[in-house]
């Protein structure tokens, strides 16, 4: 392990066997859950509020704000949902954690659902997770047969249900809306908000959704105290993050850091740099919906303000690395492509925008393209990222807006040579 | 499993429709949903046809067209990309002597294009029916191959 590393939600890993719920007690687990049975529910959601806590599914709510809203609901009936799509490629950590230690994401769930006054809940797991599925249905019969679940959980009032639904394969099922119209067994196609999930979810019902990793920060919050969370990481920031380094790097993997580490310390000291003594070309961050930064960008640091600051994200943690044998525009084409096969096609701007992507950028690959492209690239992904209707169409222009603004000259060089001439001359 | 065994098994409520269409998909030899196995569903649920056809061919893991008993799905996001999935694409296609896409004339393969797979750390990946694969190499492809070939016969 390197010092870079801080292992809370990780700490199981490779020490129990996850189809063992004994493994899991016999380390603690579930000590939370009988600590928050005793607490107002106020309290709980006051410790999570204090813990600074912000959800790891991309776009970081505070999950206290979150649970306090759905708590407020004067609903009989609330649902409680976990995000556990995870399609955004490069993003690999919540399927390490279900196949790691699928205990610890239910417990989280059940303390927020004893919090919020929810009684029944869904795991919404893709489809393509043979493996996290069935050790997710093991482990909710194994926590049903010990009454973690079921009704009158550990001789108190409070009755909770928890099912595992699957997903079928569609990327845009991640965003929450989505997500809710497959849970009710449609399309996965987003929703107009307001209102929000919090307010009118699944089937009409408040509902609290929440990433895998969100909910597996609960029980370490209990047990020690929203303050001793806040104070790991930065001051914007707290607690740790689940790392997921892939692409041009020696050691590919999922690493947990606290917040505050720079990029280029987990590429270099967790990912061991890059293999044949290669150079980095670019890194995406986020995932297929992130930015595109260059090398020299590399000493940022995982940080919500200083990722904010710079007009970043690192959406659910993904770090890509791409050496220099790889072409900026030929990276984003793909990307474009991407996007293209994965719109819902609900809304016009992400619809024929992510078409029209496709085709402008594969001008420049072919260089071919003219200076209008260019300013038709602006115009389009303005509109995109201001008109699409979900987060899908809003961010699938982020890698080229990024690249235009960070490998200009790997653009101007897609532009046809006649094209330039024109430019220059008139 | 019969279909209609499914059906009672998951619930009629119309909230199973993918959960039950992905489980009986499964037990067919072709990999698909015909017509007829949407519109008894669509009675048993009692929903509508076209909102079965509509969930049927929205979702990539389901499928309204025959296809091979094993399906390979090749992943080819950036992080597979960088990983050499090209490779691994040109292997299969060279192997199987069928195209992305396509199934090969014994009907024992389907090769299609799948997006990430949730296993970059162990790019380029593949998944062969419900088993996730990582690391490929040529030869492991070969040999995976070569594997199902031989449970055949
Ligand atoms: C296209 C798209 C895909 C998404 N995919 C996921 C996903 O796979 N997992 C996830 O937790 N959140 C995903 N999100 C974010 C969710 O909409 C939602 O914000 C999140 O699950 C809330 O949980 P959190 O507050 O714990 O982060 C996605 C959003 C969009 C727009
Ligand atoms: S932005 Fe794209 S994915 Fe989202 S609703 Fe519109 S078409 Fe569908
Ligand atoms: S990009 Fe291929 S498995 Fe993630």
């Amino acid at each position: 392990m390197s010092g870079k590393e801080l292992k809370i939600l990780t700490n199981r890993f490779d020490k129990i066997d996850p189809a063992s719920i004994d493994d899991y007690i016999n380390t603690g687990g579930y000590k939370a859950l009988k600590k928050a049975l005793e607490m107002p529910r106020e309290e709980i959601i006051k410790q999570v509020k204090a813990s600074n806590l912000r959800g790891r599914g991309g776009a970081a709510f505070p999950t206290g704000i979150k649970l306090e809203s759905v708590y407020k609901e004067r609903e009989a009936q609330k649902y409680l949902v976990c995000n556990a799509d995870e399609g955004e490629p490069g993003n690999f950590k919540d399927r390490f954690l279900i196949e790691n230690d699928p205990h610890q994401v239910i417990e989280g769930m059940i303390i927020c659902a004893f919090a919020v006054g929810s009684s029944k809940g869904y795991i919404y797991v893709r489809g393509e997770y043979d493996k996290p599925i069935s050790l997710l249905k093991t482990a909710i019969e194994q926590a049903k047969a010990k009454n973690f679940l079921g009704g009158g959980i550990l001789g108190t009032s409070f009755n909770f249900e928890l099912e595992v639904r699957t997903g079928a394969g569609a990327y845009v099922c991640g965003e929450e809306f989505a997500l809710i119209e497959s849970i009710e067994g449609k399309s996965g196609k987003p929703r107009f908000k307001p209102p929000f999930p919090t307010m009118v979810g699944v089937f009409n019902k408040p509902t609290l959704l929440n990433n895998v990793e969100t909910y597996s920060n609960i029980p370490y919050i209990i047990n020690e105290g929203g303050e001793k969370f806040a104070a790991i990481g930065t001051p914007s920031s707290s607690g740790t993050r689940l790392i997921s380094l892939s692409g041009n790097v020696n050691n590919k993997g999922l690493f947990e850091v606290p917040f505050g580490v720079s990029i280029r310390e987990i590429i270099d000291l967790l990912g061991k740099g890059i293999p044949n003594g290669r150079k980095i070309k670019m890194v995406q961050l986020a995932g297929a919906s992130g930015p595109i930064i260059p090398e020299n960008m590399l000493d940022l640091r995982i940080d919500y303000k200083e990722m904010a600051d710079n007009n970043l994200s690192l959406g659910s943690g993904a770090i890509i690395v791409i050496d220099d044998r790889f072409d900026v525009l030929d990276i984003v084409y793909r990307i474009a492509k991407f996007f293209e096969h994965e719109s819902c096609g609900k809304c016009t701007p992400c619809r024929n925008g992510n078409k029209q992507l496709v085709k402008i950028i594969k001008k420049f690959v072919t260089k071919t393209a003219t200076e209008k492209d260019l300013s038709r690239l602006d115009i389009l992904i303005n509109v995109m990222t201001q008109a699409s209707l979900c987060g899908l169409g809003q961010a699938a222009p982020t890698a080229i807006a990024t690249t235009m603004k960070y490998f200009n000259e790997d653009y101007l060089g897609g532009i046809c040579e006649n094209e330039k001439a024109v430019a220059i001359g008139g | 499993m019969k279909l209609n065994e499914i059906i009672q098994k998951q619930g009629t409520s119309p909230d199973k429709l993918i959960n039950i269409l992905m489980e009986y998909q499964k037990t067919k030899n072709t990999k698909e949903l015909t017509r007829e196995d949407l519109k008894i569903v669509a009675q048993e649920l009692g929903v509508t046809e076209a909102l079965v056809y509509q969930v049927a061919t929205f979702y990539t893991l389901l499928s309204t067209k025959n296809r091979g008993v094993h399906i390979i799905q090749v992943c080819e996001d950036i992080p597979c990309y960088v990983n050499g999935s090209v490779n691994v694409v040109a292997e299969l296609e060279n192997k199987l002597k069928i195209k992305m896409g396509e199934t090969t004339y014994d009907n024992m393969f389907t090769l299609e294009h799948t997006s990430c797979l949730g296993c970059c750390n162990m790019a380029p990946a593949m998944r062969v029916d419900g088993k996730l694969i990582g690391n490929l190499t040529p030869e492991k492809i070969s040999e995976i191959i070569d594997e199902y070939r031989g449970e055949k016969k």
